[in-house]
């Protein structure tokens, strides 16, 4: 009998319509896949009991009309689901559990897909290696002592390890696309309001996108296309047609102008990553595309200025935190007393040095200096793309400026693990849709992504020039189940 | 500008947070290093610059502002750490 864990997303949805399994099948296949693999701690809680249920409540009722009809799915433990504890990876959310469902995962159970599981995630998302998490490490299935990237790191090591067929993670500053280059598959944020925040747990409000994370571009296309869509509750939500990424799908990219931006030529950055850089633009290239030297001259300050902005919408989005409301309460002998003892047993080193950072930048007689600079330089850095735009179609970059990193390396220098995301924050700076996808290995046979960013709203040109990357690349996952 | 023990444990206090000494120590380290990597953005001269305040195109949407009664004390109170039928319980605030 076939593997029913190691098929894709697409092809899931046809067997299960086909009849060639059920979705009871499928679904005790991942959770005994899951069972397994306690090891990589990629789930923070399962819903195996509900889900099995649903599935033999779809094979019963056999309605193929969703794009996900019958498929079980795990997502990020940052999306609110009704009933369904929801910790954001954070013990001050241990015993939180929402009464209503996030637009975006709603859109999931519309499609017909059912819940499996939430996965581990750094705590409020604010990481890049899933070390901040208080449920503890996710460790990557390309290595013991290897990080899965993060913040959506549980995401990337459940997918890659075959846990849930596919999944969705959040993107603040790389999120996604870090982790999805860490494990060797697809992630992409898209446009900022393409997807609904609502329901999400908000760490930076203007700069946050959910996305889809998948094993392949197709399946990526698929799943953005049942996330996406207009949502009034959301007041930044763009109200613009959701395209048929899937459907529309082509490697067809011949005459598209792609942008290489010589900024991202970082410093200390590994031969193997501008190699794999190379290989894009030749990959690009044989299939048609035009490639043209740009520049985006303020990409060096992109970092600084994320780490204003970021942390300071952080602050007030975390302020909500207060041991009265839903939460963690901690005791103090009067109310002032219970709130700081609260928010101090209840978040986590990094997350307290993100709130006091937030704090001190928008602080009075801060504020011009450090806020308002940010948000200049944020306009410049959306013109530089802005400008580029008018003569380029889509911009290519390597995801990350190396490959996964040993667990505990960064831990303690914050600068040294904030570096990690210097070529995936300026796009979430400018609102712009990107997506990593899998490229090649390093000399440690890690793998490593090419990144892919696009104008506003135009997920479907970087989806088909990422099909043709895959296409020419020829990754191939190659994962020794050493957990097992 | 360098951040010292009495800028954290006034941040602290304004962020609603208490720390320890051990805490703040490696707190003023931490800090100080972040401020230092974004105070590079003073490098760059912004003085005609608008700043971005919104990366969409379009200004916010507003809605009728109708009165809905959906009844959802309940569901609002129920993951609360301490409460009564009707309110949220925290320590006494007036003596």
């Amino acid at each position: 009998m076939i593997d029913l864990t190691k098929i894709s997303l697409c092809d899931l949805v046809k067997g299960i319509k086909k009849k060639d399994f059920t979705s009871e099948e499928v679904t005790k296949s991942f959770i005994d896949n899951e069972k397994k693999s306690k090891k990589l701690n990629s789930f923070i809680t399962t819903n195996f009991d509900e889900a099995i249920i649903k599935s033999q409540t779809f094979d019963k009722k056999k309605n193929y009309s969703g794009l996900l009809a019958g498929v079980p799915l795990a997502v990020k433990d940052l999306f609110c689901t009704k009933n369904i504890k929801t910790t954001a990876g954070s013990k001050i959310l241990n015993n939180f559990f929402p009464t209503y469902e996030s637009t975006v995962t709603a859109n999931l159970w519309s499609e017909g897909a059912f819940l499996l599981g939430k996965l581990n995630c750094d705590e409020f998302a604010m990481g890049s290696s899933n070390e901040t998490s208080f449920f503890g490490n996710v460790i990557n299935p390309y290595g013991d002592k290897l990080v899965p990237g993060g913040s959506s790191g549980g995401s990337a090591a459940a997918l890659a390890s075959n846990l849930t067929p596919a999944t969705i993670g959040t993107d603040t500053g790389g999120s996604i696309r870090q982790p999805a280059s860490f494990t060797g598959t697809v992630g992409l944020k898209p446009t900022y309001g393409r997807c609904s925040r609502w329901g999400i747990v908000a760490f930076a409000s203007s700069l946050d996108q959910a996305g889809p994370m998948t094993q392949n571009v197709e399946d990526c296309a698929l799943l953005l296309q049942a996330i996406s869509s207009y949502d009034p509750k959301d007041s930044t939500s763009v109200n613009v047609k959701v395209d048929n990424y899937s459907e529309n799908l082509t490697d067809n990219i011949k005459g598209l102008k792609i942008g290489i931006p010589k900024e991202y030529r970082v410093e200390n950055m590994p031969d193997e990553i501008d190699i794999l850089w190379k290989k894009g633009v030749e990959y690009l290239k044989d299939a048609g595309a035009i490639i043209k030297d740009i520049t985006l001259p303020h990409t060096m300050y992109a970092l600084p200025a994320y780490y204003i902005v970021a942390p300071a919408e952080a602050s007030s989005n975390l302020a909500r935190y207060d041991g009265v409301k839903y939460g963690h309460r901690a005791k103090g002998k009067n109310l002032i007393e219970m709130y700081e003892n609260t928010r101090s047993e209840g978040f986590g080193d990094e997350v307290k040095r993100r709130i006091l950072i937030g704090t001190y930048v928008l602080s009075s007689g801060y504020y011009d200096a450090y806020y308002i600079k940010a948000q200049k330089v944020r306009q410049l850095i959306k013109k530089d793309f802005d400008e580029s735009f008018n003569e380029i179609d889509a911009v290519l970059t390597p995801s990350t400026p190396s490959s996964a990193f040993k667990v505990g390396d960064k831990k303690d220098d914050p600068i040294s693990m904030y570096l990690n995301d210097v070529f995936t924050v300026p796009v979430n700076l400018a609102g712009l849709p990107a997506i990593s996808v899998p490229a090649g290995l390093d000399k440690k046979n890690l793998p490593l992504g090419l990144q892919l960013i696009g104008k506003p709203f135009q997920e479907q040109t970087i989806l088909n020039l990422s099909l043709a990357i895959q296409k020419r690349a020829g990754f191939k996952k190659s994962i020794k189940e050493w957990w097992k | 500008m360098s951040i010292d023990k009495d800028i954290v444990k006034h941040i602290s206090k304004l962020a609603r947070i208490s720390l320890d000494d051990k805490k703040t120590d490696g707190l003023v380290k931490d800090l100080s290093s972040i401020i230092l990597f974004i105070e590079k953005l003073n490098k760059l001269n912004t003085d005609n610059v608008v700043p971005l305040t919104s990366i969409i195109n379009a200004s916010l949407k507003s809605r009728a502002d109708e009165v809905k009664n959906e009844k959802i004390r309940d569901q609002i109170l129920k993951n609360s750490p301490e409460k009564n039928e009707e309110f949220f319980v925290v320590p006494k605030v007036i003596e």
